[in-house]
């Protein structure tokens, strides 16, 4: 079975004062019919761009996607018109952001949100609008649907704003949905109730998801597979289990090895990532991770690992020592 | 009791209630919002106590009144013996010497417009601790180094600073004054993974090092049971659970622990995938009209006819374990 989403060589620019900032460099991936892929990576990694990047929603200027291609359900994304892609966003491929006061519009009823995509996308009349609606609060778990629809994203909580964006997302049948951060502005019991419904309903309706995350524990709990990114290159690829037991990247072992757990005692000390993120205007031929890294070589600083299989079908690391790595966390296993 | 088995700060019957009014010209008082509806706690000199909880809860507000940024409703705080609710400004001045406060965000709580010495300075100046201006800017590069930061960074402005060091500064500004007890405001949560550790090992370091006791206010679980020796758990302006770390987490007793604990997923996709879990229902109630009783009653799996009525006090269980629950044994 062909992908539903392939990227390829994907590369997204931009133009600042202080010179052109590649945030994202190169990333490839697959994403199948109805799994869920993680895309895991601290701020500035370049894992949100990535995904506008997909939907073509880079503000240009100051961005531009420079090169790649990105194939979705056999089309090519890039070679699409104007109108064509609008037809694909918020129809085939649904978006759930992080913030939904400021995604959703603040002087536009609930009801006349979700109608709105109905009607330009599935060019439904006002009734069928409604009463489809009506069946998407119910399908996100928001009782009495007729009072809400009449209400404004002010008089809702963060939990029931986000199920609305959900349903938003799921309006028009898509194949995909793209969840930036969904839960991070949201409290932990709400943060549980919206990706427990995010997976009963991606499963049950046979959608694919794309997760951006940098809650290494979220990803454990629901992706099947896992990207982590550093510096705006995928650095680790992989199904989860695989990556989280036998990391083959420095980056990925030092970030799950700094996170405190709640399912242990208290340890000694945490075990942090030494030294500060990397300043995207300053990176140069190397590897971007070279500067916090203990296995570094000089080769590390000569060209940039690219993404090669490591480990068991699938894995993939982009690290010259992965080898050493695989070494060192077996032993310790 | 004498000084030493004194607790360093105690908390009784504390109540933070801040009025709702309607009206521009004659304000009507039409409601109140209970963030803190009467806690009890104690914080032992040199143990860090973690208050957790979800937005809302009052976990803040708590923070904020022992820091006296707001005047409680009522009840009162011991701080070394004496109560410092009902102080008056002047005499605050000389407990603000005493405790201090690291802040969430590292963006908004520098002014942006001072070079990090002066922010660093300022209290030393204020408090006319060292009116010697080269002493005070040695006092300074001390400060930057005790806290990973490059002597060098006086002279910058934080928005040159990425946000890990700027938290650094933070830290180094509630130290200046060299106080005993530092309210921590989810003083890590706005910090990535690999920076979180960093700050967090800081935090202890700087605690041995100093002798220092903290309030640790967070919502992350996980940086919590790795840093708090006592844990106490709020909802909607109440403590319902209060143990030690360990036994807190390894042995929940309140439906709502319980809960908050279940749904915060573990970094392993095998011990995951082995974790039944039903997410609690239903949503944190308004503090302005709370539920009758227990608090939690309306969402709670384990809710009795006589939760709706009675509100449960916080009672001993086993030895240190409180719980506010009618319905644990």
């Amino acid at each position: 079975m062909p992908p539903l989403l392939e990227v390829k060589g994907l590369r997204t620019e931009f133009r600042t004062g202080a010179g052109i900032v590649r945030a994202v460099d190169g990333i490839s991936y697959t994403v199948d019919p109805g799994e869920t892929v993680a895309i895991v990576g601290e701020s500035g990694s370049g894992k949100s761009v990535g995904a506008l990047s997909v939907l073509r929603l880079i503000p240009d200027p100051p961005g531009r996607i420079t090169q790649g291609e990105i194939l979705f359900a056999g089309r090519d994304i890039m070679r699409l018109s104007g109108s064509e892609m609008r037809e694909v966003r918020g129809g085939e491929i649904g978006m759930v952001f992080q913030e939904p006061m400021t995604s959703l519009n603040p002087v536009l009823s609930i009801g006349r949100q979700i109608t709105e995509t109905l009607e330009q996308h599935r060019g439904m009349d006002a009734a069928a609008a409604r009463k489809r609606a009506v069946e998407l609060l119910g399908l996100v778990g928001i009782s009495d649907a007729s009072r809400r629809l009449k209400q404004y994203p002010h008089q809702l909580s963060g939990g029931m704003r986000q199920r609305i964006m959900i349903a938003i997302a799921l309006s028009c049948d898509p194949k995909l949905i793209i969840a930036d951060e969904p839960t991070t502005a949201l409290d932990v019991t709400i943060q549980a109730q919206i990706l427990e419904l995010m997976k009963d309903l991606t499963r049950r309706l046979n959608v694919a998801l794309i997760i951006i995350t940098h809650n290494l524990g979220v990803v454990a709990r629901y992706a099947n597979r896992v990207n982590v990114m550093y510096a705006g290159r995928i650095v680790e690829s992989g199904p989860a289990g695989d990556v989280y037991h036998n990391p083959r990247h420095p980056y990925t072992m030092a970030l799950l090895r700094s996170v405190p757990r709640l399912d242990r005692p208290r340890q000694e000390r945490l075990d942090p990532v030494e030294g500060q993120p990397p300043d995207l205007t300053r990176l140069d031929g190397g590897c971007a991770f070279r500067p916090r890294c203990r296995f570094a070589t000089d080769a590390c600083a000569e060209s940039k690992p690219s993404l090669l299989p490591a480990g068991v079908a699938g894995h993939l690391a982009a690290c010259f020592q992965s080898g050493a790595i695989a070494r060192e966390t077996g032993e310790a296993a | 009791m004498n000084a030493a088995g004194r607790p360093l700060l105690e908390v009784k019957g504390l109540r933070m209630h801040f009025p709702i009014t309607e009206g521009l010209v004659a304000r009507k008082l039409v409601g109140e919002v209970k963030a803190i509806d009467g806690i009890d706690f104690a914080v032992h000199r040199g143990e860090t106590l973690g208050l957790v909880g979800e937005s809302g809860c009052g976990k803040t507000t708590t923070g904020r009144c022992i820091l006296r940024l707001e005047r409680p409703t009522a009840g009162e705080i011991y701080y070394d013996g004496v109560d410092i609710a009902r102080m008056e400004r002047k005499e605050l001045r000389g407990l603000r010497r005493r405790i201090q406060v690291i802040f969430q965000d590292p963006y908004s709580s520098l002014n942006p417009r001072m070079k990090v010495g002066d922010i660093l300075a300022e209290p030393i100046k204020v408090h006319g601790i060292e009116p010697d201006a080269a002493k005070r800017s040695a006092r300074v590069r001390e400060l930057l180094s005790v806290c990973g930061l490059n002597p060098r960074f006086a002279d910058r402005y934080p928005h040159e600073m990425s946000g890990g060091q700027r938290q650094r500064v933070g830290i180094a500004r509630a130290l200046a004054l060299n106080p005993e007890f530092i309210v921590c405001d989810e003083a890590v949560s706005a910090l990535d993974v690999s920076i979180q550790a960093q700050v967090v090992n800081l935090l202890e370091d700087l605690r041995e090092q100093f002798g220092l006791t903290y309030l640790f206010i967070a919502h992350d679980l996980s940086v919590v049971r790795h840093l708090c020796q006592r844990v106490a758990v709020m909802y909607l302006g109440r403590i319902v659970e209060l143990a030690d770390g360990d036994e807190l987490f390894g042995n929940p007793l309140h439906p709502y622990t319980q809960a908050l604990l279940a749904a915060v997923p573990v970094p392993d996709p095998t011990v995951e995938a082995h974790r039944t879990f039903r997410p609690v229902q239903g949503e944190v109630p308004s503090p302005i009209n709370p539920p009758s009783g227990c608090v939690f009653h309306p969402r709670c799996p384990m809710a009795v006819e006589g939760c709706k009525h009675s509100r449960p006090e916080l009672r001993e269980v086993r030895p240190g374990h409180f719980v506010a629950c009618s319905e644990v044994r």
